[in-house]
């Protein structure tokens, strides 16, 4: 099953590498995994995306509450959630594309943010399956370029993750 | 008052009551040595391999349970430094690693003898820190020793680069500590107790399985009342030997890959099994598969959440601190009107003793080659059972466990997480220094031995008596085993040809020696070592034992703990 985890941790060097290694070293599944930090610059946030079977995610939460830089650890997918991941993809915007790629990013409400005489590059934020049929909606011989930064998540209504 | 950072570093060691600093100079600690120069609060141990230093602060640590400390320096001093690391690690011991670092300028340079020791140790501390700044440094040392001791034991490292050793601040030690991101749980969980309380007194093939965090916590006064007050059987891990006594008739002696066939029937056999302080290891259960019985129901008590149901599911788990939830159990017991039912506990133990009394551990006592069992078992009633024996890896670190009945904790100090060749005799140097009066013994192999060997020379230099007891059996000899048994006796490079003159090298670093062939002679050998004599002298007994002796019984890997081979 696919999960995702967010976590806040002390701000401190190395903290990143302490879950990447954690991560390969146990043999851990990682889809994505985005890190910034947050309104409190002593602490920044990461949203990871793993998968695993309900065992496997027991001991990666276990595993992550145990970094001794981890302030808290909440499986997302445990309750209501939102998700968002943002897009860039830049697809060919010469003769006949140029049309067909402005409607396109229209339908799947997009934004063109650069134009070149030959090129065009879209930005597109949502959850991972509609990038995905966005791709896939797509001529692959339109498509240059895209770049994807991971989901980031967050719980619906009062469920907050504070430390 | 300002000082610097080596001074900071040397204050705080005071204040954290080091009695022992275990270590090895070079350039990027420097400074810092020049502070212990001048200081008298500490002693400094100059250990001949910088993994010395590391598993003599960890034998000294095991001995007391205090926090071990050792000091290296950059670069190679810290890469020697990683398999002592891993060890302590590995069998969650309380230990303070201090490394020199390059200059922070210099970090990222690829600097004379630099490495990123953050980065190699990382997978095998439970914490680490690179302190940039001075201002951080005594309260990063505050925070290691913290760490290291609290919650789920383990080694902590603190890299210090050598120009925050000279870099001057003002000193403050930090009184207390406290992190947002580190709140150990040490008290259980009030229903959860509740319920195991309850799952025990139902009981009717109960079965006690204690290991190594009965011994870290202190706890074998709570885990003897608890298994007496119940009248329940009650084995011990490799770790957790000693923590309930060995002599008791309740004991039925270690499980696992080389367990009793009485422990490991039992466990098998067991309608509710409760894990203290174990944490279900593969050369305990085997194979999780074979390991797995449906009607039994398992209570588990462990400091540190995943440990509980990683490699078995268990039904109650309870996270806390060993001494507080057994404290909190006999409480329940103590005052509770059920009792377990009585018919069938002895039932129970009747088949545990048919079980005994196939004998598992017998062998040849009257071969005229010395059996390593035998050694073992006149070490134990030469030293009273109140020695503190140290081991190497291998098949004599198995007979030691087997063949001396541990009845106190803290006793029997080896490597069995990471299993590390070379471990006895730094440990065993750590534990000597810990308890000047203490009869230490390191029990060790012919490989083993050969790891460390150096140290003699600071046993030398530091007047360590240890009493070195080789069971030399020219081979590597579980490496042996397996060959014997799983490769078709192709015995590839496990034979040692060449071994030094033991009792030579011995004298060579100033030490006395005996050599001993003979059955008959193992007794003398033993008493003239253990002498008021040569209570001030490291003896070193080379036994030359049974080649071809095998450590029995044993559950082949793969199987589960009702498949033992046996003899
Ligand atoms: C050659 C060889 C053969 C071996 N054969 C065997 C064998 O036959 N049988 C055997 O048992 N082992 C054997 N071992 C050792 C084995 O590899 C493991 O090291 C050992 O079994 C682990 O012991 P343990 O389960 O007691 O856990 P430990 O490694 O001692 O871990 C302690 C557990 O207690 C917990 N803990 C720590 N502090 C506390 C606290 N305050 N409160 C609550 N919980 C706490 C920890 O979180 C951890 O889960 C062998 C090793 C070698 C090298
Ligand atoms: C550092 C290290 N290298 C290799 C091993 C693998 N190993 C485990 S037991 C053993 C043989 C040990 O031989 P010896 O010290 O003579 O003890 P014996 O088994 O003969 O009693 C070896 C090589 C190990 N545990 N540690
Ligand atoms: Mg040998």
């Amino acid at each position: 099953m696919r999960h995702i985890i967010s976590l806040l941790m002390e701000n401190e060097a190395g903290a990143l590498s302490r879950v990447a290694g954690l991560f390969s070293a146990r043999g851990y599944n990682i889809e994505s995994l985005t890190v910034a930090p947050t309104e409190d610059e002593t602490m920044s946030r990461m949203t990871i995306v793993t998968r695993g079977s309900d065992e496997v995610i027991e001991q990666i939460t276990k595993q992550l509450n145990k970094l001794i830089d981890t302030v808290k650890v909440v499986d997302l997918s445990d309750g209501e959630h939102i998700e968002r991941e943002l897009m860039l993809v830049k697809v060919r915007a010469e003769g006949e594309w140029r049309e067909e790629m402005k409607r396109m990013s229209d339908i799947f409400r997009g934004r063109i943010i650069d134009v070149t005489d030959k090129t065009y590059t879209i930005e597109m934020t949502g959850a991972g399956h509609k990038l995905d049929a966005f791709l896939e909606a797509l001529d692959k011989s339109a498509l240059l370029e895209t770049v994807r930064t991971g989901a980031s998540g967050i719980g619906r209504g009062e469920r907050i993750l504070k430390s | 008052m300002e000082l610097t950072g080596a001074e900071i570093t040397v204050r705080c060691l005071a204040e954290e009551g080091v009695e022992y600093v275990f270590g090895y100079p070079g350039g990027a600690v420097l400074n810092i040595y020049d502070e212990i120069y001048k200081q008298d609060k500490f002693k400094h141990v100059l250990v001949r391999h910088e993994q010395a230093a590391v598993h003599a602060a960890d034998g000294y640590s095991r001995a007391t349970g205090r926090t071990g400390v050792a000091l290296v320096t950059s670069g190679p001093g810290a890469t020697n430094a990683v398999t002592g690391i891993a060890t302590a690690y590995m069998d969650s011991i309380p230990m303070v690693v201090i490394s020199g670092q390059v200059p922070t300028p210099a970090i990222g340079m690829d600097a004379f003898q630099e490495v990123d020791t953050v980065g190699i140790t990382r997978p095998c501390v439970k914490h680490n820190f690179l302190v940039k700044d001075i201002r951080e440094l005594a309260s990063t040392i505050k925070k290691a020793f913290y760490i290291a001791s609290t919650g789920r034991p383990g080694p902590v490292l603190v890299d210090i680069p050598k120009d925050v050793t000279q870099f001057t601040t003002e000193y403050e030690y930090p009184k207390s500590i406290s992190l947002r991101s580190y709140n150990p749980v040490t008290k259980g969980h009030t229903g959860q107790i509740k319920r195991a309380v309850q799952m025990l007194l139902n009981a009717k093939r109960p079965m006690i399985y204690a290991g190594g965090g009965v011994i870290l916590s202190d706890a074998a006064k709570q885990l003897t009342e608890l298994a007496r007050l119940l009248g329940f059987p009650c084995t011990n891990t490799l770790m957790g030997l000693g923590g309930f006594p060995a002599s008791d008739p309740l004991s039925v002696g270690m499980l696992g890959m080389h367990g009793t066939y009485e422990a490991n029937m039992a466990v098998h056999h067991s309608d509710v099994l409760v894990a203290i302080g174990a944490r279900f290891d593969d050369r305990v259960i085997g194979n999780p598969e074979h390991f797995y019985q449906e009607e039994r129901q398992i209570i588990h008590i462990d400091i540190d959440p995943s440990s509980i149901s990683k490699r078995v599911k268990v039904d109650v788990p309870i996270v806390g601190n060993v001494p507080e939830v057994l404290t909190e159990m006999i409480k329940l017991i103590k005052a509770s009107k059920e009792k377990p039912d009585q018919a069938a506990l002895k039932t129970w133990l009747t088949q545990i003793e048919l079980w005994r009394s196939r004998d598992c551990l017998k062998y040849d006592r009257n071969s005229d080659i010395i059996k390593p069992q035998f050694v073992l078992e006149k070490l134990h009633e030469i030293t009273g059972g109140d020695a503190f024996v140290t081991s190497d890896v291998g098949q004599h670190q198995m007979w030691a466990a087997q063949f001396y009945k541990f009845d106190k904790p803290r006793r029997w100090i080896n490597s069995g997480g990471l299993g590390t060749m070379g471990f006895g005799l730094p440990a065993a140097m750590g534990v000597q220094l810990a308890h000047p009066e203490a009869m230490v013994a390191c029990v060790t192999g012919e490989g083993s031995i050969q790891m460390n060997i150096q140290e003699l020379a600071t046993c030398k230099q530091f007047n360590i008596p240890i009493k070195i007891i080789l069971l030399n059996n020219r081979y590597l000899g579980m490496v042996r085993q397996w060959q014997e048994f799983f490769y078709g006796e192709r015995y590839a490079e496990s034979y040692m040809d060449t071994l030094p003159d033991f009792v030579k090298l011995a004298e060579a670093y100033g030490h006395a020696g005996r050599r001993i062939d003979n059955p008959a002679e193992v007794e003398d050998a033993l008493k003239w070592a253990f002498s008021a004599e040569m209570k001030d002298t490291l003896v070193f007994l080379d036994f030359r034992t049974d080649q071809t002796e095998n450590v029995y019984p044993m559950i082949p890997g793969g199987k589960g703990l009702s498949e033992m081979i046996l003899v």
